[in-house]
């Protein structure tokens, strides 16, 4: 039998148990990225094949080419993300602050939606914002929406629609943030004729910061590879960079081009996220998302 | 004293956060409703009449009751490969100091910090390169992926906030190092590897984006629905979906009672047995 000393099978052991989720990561995870960055410097067709050649002008092209899917995808996820905000943070400090004894029911209430299929509650997006749907006909009687106008397959509907699916990656960690803020602090800021407002905005924004910096990227990065909104509740022309991405690698089989701009997105989102953690100033980057 | 100022913000803040919970539920109302939609032909688009139909047979379509077969077994598999791999990274990541942990601990991250089309479509890539036809094998293998650092990451706060004192008394009164993990650490971490177990099978019976990658031919509950967004969702699925969403309250209203339960016999106990030390305990509010 094999008989190792205590201080080197303390020394393997951690590695033991690294090693098959380790493996598992390597293999199926940071090969095929960097496999990706292969691919998408092939040239060919699907017919004949692709192979490597140092095809830079797939990127070029990639970025002459859908500049604008790129430039709205940043755009309807951010305008998604600050809306989470806007509409999770009063949600957030409610629960936080005033629910009491109701705070459990309000949380399972927030995370109830994610026991109903993704993919079907924008299917159910879509029947709400239908053309013949009830809230499209209020609008048109109040003028809001034209006779012939329509809320589905608009820009707004996609946003809507992408705003509604992140909400509570939004709202959980604004209000696991809020949570731990000590209530003394508000007090004794109050206490020292801070109005209710000041005390708000010197204390109790400044401690949510790690909340509103987690919550923001885990509304941000799925929502810009998203494609399910634009593809249910969008036309061709509101659809983003994940679409593309997905008809180049699924129906077109242009992989190159689909793995090029996988990779610029992914990029633009580590990019993205760094530059973000050096202005909200946290340190690490797993520190505020966890 | 409270301001009018101060009284109009506070309403404001209650009537806000209920319209925000209100925009959570009106999807979810809609797919609950519909379920019951007397439809007509394939849509089931506009309201026509209350019927119970669908719940008497909601297996009545073939190909739904195989993408959910798959669905199921899909997160089986691949949450058992997730939760056993990811309690132990974490087991390491927490107990042990050694070298390259950084990177270990930035590779757990990654995935996380990745949307989710960039990971399907590298993964396919992949597949493509090393001629793997995909199909359920391959979902599997990307359902653990991106799992595991959910599991990871649930499992290490677990064992963060963990007393590590009573698995030194352990081995301290001669219990080996396997005795002390089967016997005291896997009891203690036990509640967050559950979690993070139903974390992982939550998300990998709803995940589309990755899946329409790696699925080739084989069809899974998400994948169907969005196939038959075009020719119209059969209620069916509505009526799958809230039975789930009703076994969930159920399960969430047991555990509730249980906690409860549970939370009065410790209390009782404390009164009979130990009224000195129950008071010196603080109060937890």
């Amino acid at each position: 039998m094999l008989r190792l000393s205590l201080r080197r099978r303390r020394q393997l052991l951690p590695w033991l148990f690294l090693g098959p989720g380790l493996l598992w990561l390597l293999v199926f995870f940071a090969i095929p990225l960097v496999n990706q960055v292969n691919v998408s410097l092939q040239s060919g067709d699907p017919e004949t094949g692709y192979a490597f050649d140092w095809a830079f002008n797939t990127y070029t092209d990639a970025i002459r080419d859908y500049d604008t899917q790129f430039i709205r995808s940043i755009g309807y996820s951010a305008t998604a993300t600050v809306l989470c905000l806007i509409i999770g943070f009063p949600l957030a400090y409610f629960t936080a602050f005033k629910a009491g004894r109701f705070k459990n029911l309000i949380l399972l209430l927030i995370i109830l939606p994610f026991f109903t299929s993704y993919v079907l509650r924008t299917v159910a997006w879509q029947l709400i914002l239908s053309d013949s749907g009830w809230v499209v006909e209020r609008l048109r009687d109040v003028g809001l929406v034209g006779a012939d106008g329509r809320l589905l397959a608009s820009r707004t509907a996609v946003i809507a629609g992408i705003t509604y699916n992140f909400l509570p990656f939004m709202i959980l960690p604004l209000y696991v943030s809020l949570e731990k803020i000590d209530r003394r602090l508000i007090e004794a800021a109050t206490d020292l004729y801070a109005s209710r407002v000041t005390a708000f905005r010197r204390i109790t924004l400044p401690l949510a910061l790690p909340g509103i910096f987690a919550g923001s990227l885990l509304t941000f990065i799925p929502a810009t590879g998203d494609f399910i909104n634009a593809a249910l509740l969008g036309t061709p022309r509101q659809f983003m960079v994940g679409n593309v991405i997905q008809s180049k690698f699924i129906t077109i089989l242009d992989y190159p081009t689909a793995a090029a701009l996988s990779f610029i997105l992914m990029t633009f989102i580590l990019v993205g996220v760094f530059l973000y953690a050096r202005l909200l100033g946290t340190q690490t980057l797993t520190e505020a998302a966890f | 004293m409270r301001s009018t100022g101060d009284k109009i913000r506070s309403w404001g803040l209650a009537v806000w956060s209920g319209l925000a919970l209100l925009y959570l539920f009106i999807p979810i109302f809609i797919v609950v409703m519909f379920s019951f939609n007397d439809n007509q032909g394939r849509f089931n688009f506009t309201w026509q009449g209350f019927t119970f139909d669908h719940w008497t047979n909601p297996f009545a379509n073939p190909d739904l009751a195989v993408a959910l077969k798959n669905s199921v077994l899909i997160a089986l598999f691949s949450t058992l490969l997730a939760t056993v791999l990811g309690t132990f990274m974490a087991l390491a990541l927490v107990r042990y100091g050694f070298r390259g942990r950084g990177v270990v601990d930035l590779l757990v991250f990654l995935p996380l910090a990745t949307p989710e089309v960039v990971l399907g479509a590298a993964l396919l890539a992949l597949f493509l390169t090393m001629a793997v036809n995909t199909g359920f094998a391959t979902i599997v293998i990307a359902h653990t992926m991106f799992t595991i650092s959910y599991v990871v990451v649930t499992v290490k706060a677990r064992l963060e906030g963990m007393d590590r004192h009573i698995e030194e008394a352990a081995m301290d009164l001669g219990a080996t190092e396997w005795t002390t993990f089967r016997k005291i650490t896997l009891p203690m971490i036990a509640p967050g590897v559950a979690a993070a177990a139903l974390l992982a099978s939550a998300i990998s019976v709803d995940d589309y984006v990755i899946t329409s990658f790696n699925a080739g031919q084989t069809q899974t509950f998400p994948l169907f629905i969005f196939g038959a967004t075009r020719q119209g969702v059969p209620p069916e699925v509505n009526v799958l979906a809230t039975a789930l969403l009703v076994v969930v309250l159920i399960l969430m209203a047991l555990n509730v009672m249980l906690q409860r339960r549970l939370a009065q016999r410790s209390l009782r106990r404390e009164a009979l047995d130990e009224p000195e030390s129950a008071a010196l305990v603080p109060a937890r509010g």
